[in-house]
């Protein structure tokens, strides 16, 4: 306890400058990933036949270490947080692509024909039927990426992004608990508050009928 | 307003659906499709709004063109009502009722108004609005179906089997108020079913289709009268038929052919010694030519007895009758609203050619339910 309090008295700023720094890395990738495999995930839905294709590349990709991945980037990004924002965007494309292609998929055939039989054009359907019902699929596939982003985002401490995996690397090194702890600890919490918090989002961007049905059902 | 001019739809795959198709419609009509499963009605309904495309022939609505049109320029004048009612389940009844003129960007005032003012058709309140679907009932839900296909003011509306998931309760109650609305608001409907009862209720003509082709096109009347082959009446279903049959008998079928009569120049004690002979409280009066003059009865003859002696100094002139060739089942309406007891038929010269009786329209009603029976037991 005693070793706690000076930890945070030397390090408390410090300590927040480096969670700030991996929430940033975290939800940047997340925030691109979105805007990525969103959009992919619906145009997927409208042809198919390749995207079991596209999502089995990604399966592929998803199964490479995150840390390879790092490393890969290094001669074509350099080191710092591009290259990690990078990388952890591509890990974050697989979930919510696959959930957006699931989500949109599942909206009723008989949906879709009664919109396009009363005369909505394509991006009416998608924006004012397929994106409302298949909002809580897409969001929790967003949820989950970024609850595993901001654990992945600590290797990014490797290649020179910074973040909480400073403290648990050096820790590691150091052979130093207090390290590793003060890197894991706020690591949790985030993810723990991230999740709350798009929990939140998740519940105000599901159309109010849908979410009475949730409950009936 | 509506005419098909040799459609034909080949899925992929070689799949005929619908054969050669030629048809008009009328505005204002209720037209059903029916036939058994598989047959093309809904392949021809959707060709209307273009949801599938002909592969040949030609569709017009209100002599345009239909292929000419923007597709959803068209699909926003055309109603539709699916089946599984199709209500989105994020949108609000407004929201859902509203929908089509959300497309055709009607301001937000005005939608709300529009709902509010279709809601009442169905004798439904205000308060319905705010609500979301899975929050009614089947029933409820598939007249909002029907109302959304209303919004704009569409003239034609195109329905796929709409009361088809519904109990049989709800779904007489829903033709009867959907039959009348149409009426009151004069659409041109094209509805599919394949239950017998629904189109004989519900339609103005009758598609029949079988294979991708059109069997018969008619009235339900004239179908039932005349089913075009035996398809068409294993269909319709014997039990119909006999049914039908007061519908399309004519009177004389039923009539009795010697009603009792006297000529207008016979002495009342001459009427009377008939009426005893004949049994009967009431004589047909005619003349030489059988020419229907007028009637005497028992009640009239005692009071005037003493006074007059021919019958045609006592006889009633004014009375019910009916010509030859007059449907059997408006008979049985008359007789029953203004308690009758018989009532004569005469040719189109007024000439006495039968009467018809109580007696004779409870045979009738007789043979429609019992009759049936009475041949297989
Ligand atoms: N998209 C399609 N591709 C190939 N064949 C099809 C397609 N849609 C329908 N068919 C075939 O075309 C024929 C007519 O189908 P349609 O749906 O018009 O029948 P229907 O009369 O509406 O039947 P039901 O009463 O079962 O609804 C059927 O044999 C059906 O299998
Ligand atoms: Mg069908």
């Amino acid at each position: 306890m005693d070793t706690m309090i000076s930890f945070l008295s030397e390090n408390g700023m410090d300590l927040l400058v480096k969670t700030w720094e991996h929430l940033y890395i975290s939800l940047a990738a997340a925030g691109l990933g979105v805007i990525v495999a969103v959009p992919l995930g619906i145009a997927l839905t409208r042809i198919k036949r390749i995207a079991g294709f596209i999502m089995g590349i990604l399966s592929i990709i998803q199964t490479i270490p995150s840390f390879a991945i790092l490393v890969l980037f290094i001669p074509i990004l350099g080191i710092g947080k591009v290259p990690a924002i990078v990388a952890l965007f591509i890990y974050s494309l697989l979930p919510i692509l696959r959930n957006t292609y699931i989500g949109i998929s599942g909206v009723s055939n008989n949906l879709l024909e009664v919109g396009k039989g009363m005369g909505m054009t394509n991006w009416e359907r998608i924006v004012q039927v397929e994106l409302p019902l298949a909002v809580p699929v897409i969001m929790a596939g967003i949820r989950l990426s970024t609850v595993y982003l901001i654990g992945w985002a600590t290797l990014a401490s490797y290649i020179g992004a910074g973040g909480l995996g400073d403290y648990i690397f050096s820790g590691l090194n150091l052979y130093q608990t207090e390290f590793i702890l003060a890197g894991a600890i706020p690591v949790t919490i985030l993810a723990l508050l991230t999740d709350l918090l798009l929990g939140k989002v998740e519940d105000w961007v599901t159309p109010t009928g849908m979410k009475k049905l949730k409950v009936n059902a | 307003m509506l005419k098909f001019d040799h459609v034909s739809k080949v899925y992929k795959g070689g799949k005929h659906a619908v054969s050669d198709l030629n048809m008009e419609f009328e505005k204002g009509e209720f037209i059903v499709f029916i036939g058994p499963s598989g047959c093309g009605k809904t392949t021809t309904m959707k060709m209307i709004n273009r949801l599938i495309e002909p592969t040949e022939g030609s569709i017009y609505v209100d002599g345009e063109d239909i292929m000419k049109v923007d597709p959803v320029e068209l699909r926003r004048k055309i109603g539709y009502v699916i089946q599984q009612i199709g209500l989105f389940p994020h949108m609000t009844i407004e929201q859902n009722i509203s929908l089509v003129l959300k497309l055709l960007k009607w301001p937000e005032e005005k939608r709300r108004e529009r709902a509010k003012e279709l809601l009442t058709l169905v004798d439904m309140t205000p308060d319905y609005l705010e609500r979301y679907p899975h929050e009614l009932s089947g029933g409820q839900q598939q007249r909002i179906g029907v109302l959304r296909a209303l919004a704009a003011d569409q003239s034609l509306i195109l329905m796929d089997e709409p009361f088809g998931a519904l109990d049989p309760i709800t779904r007489d109650s829903l033709q009867e108020e959907f039959k009348k609305l149409q009426r009151k608001l004069n659409k041109t409907i094209v509805f599919v079913t394949h239950d017998m009862d629904e189109a004989l209720k519900l339609a103005d003509r009758i598609v029949i289709m079988r294979d991708g082709k059109i069997v018969q096109f008619d009235t339900p009347d004239e179908i039932l009268r005349n089913p075009a082959d035996e398809f068409v009446e294993e269909f319709i279903g014997q039990e119909r038929l006999v049914q039908a049959r007061p519908n399309i008998q004519t009177v004389e079928q039923i009539m009795n052919l010697a009603p009792v009569t006297v000529m207008g120049d016979q002495t009342l004690s001459a009427a009377i010694k008939l009426m005893k002979e004949r049994r009967v409280d009431t004589l047909l009066v005619i003349n030489e030519d059988q020419v229907l003059q007028g009637y005497i009865d028992v009640e009239m003859i005692d009071q005037k007895r003493t006074k007059v002696n021919l019958v045609s100094e006592v006889m009633e002139r004014k009375m019910l009758k009916m010509e030859t060739g007059t449907l059997v089942k408006d008979t049985i309406r008359k007789f029953l609203n203004r308690a009758i007891k018989y009532v004569p038929v005469v040719d189109e010269n007024e000439r006495l050619v039968g009467i018809v009786t109580r007696a004779n329209l409870v045979d009738v009603v007789y043979d429609s339910i019992w009759g049936d029976e009475e041949i297989t037991s």
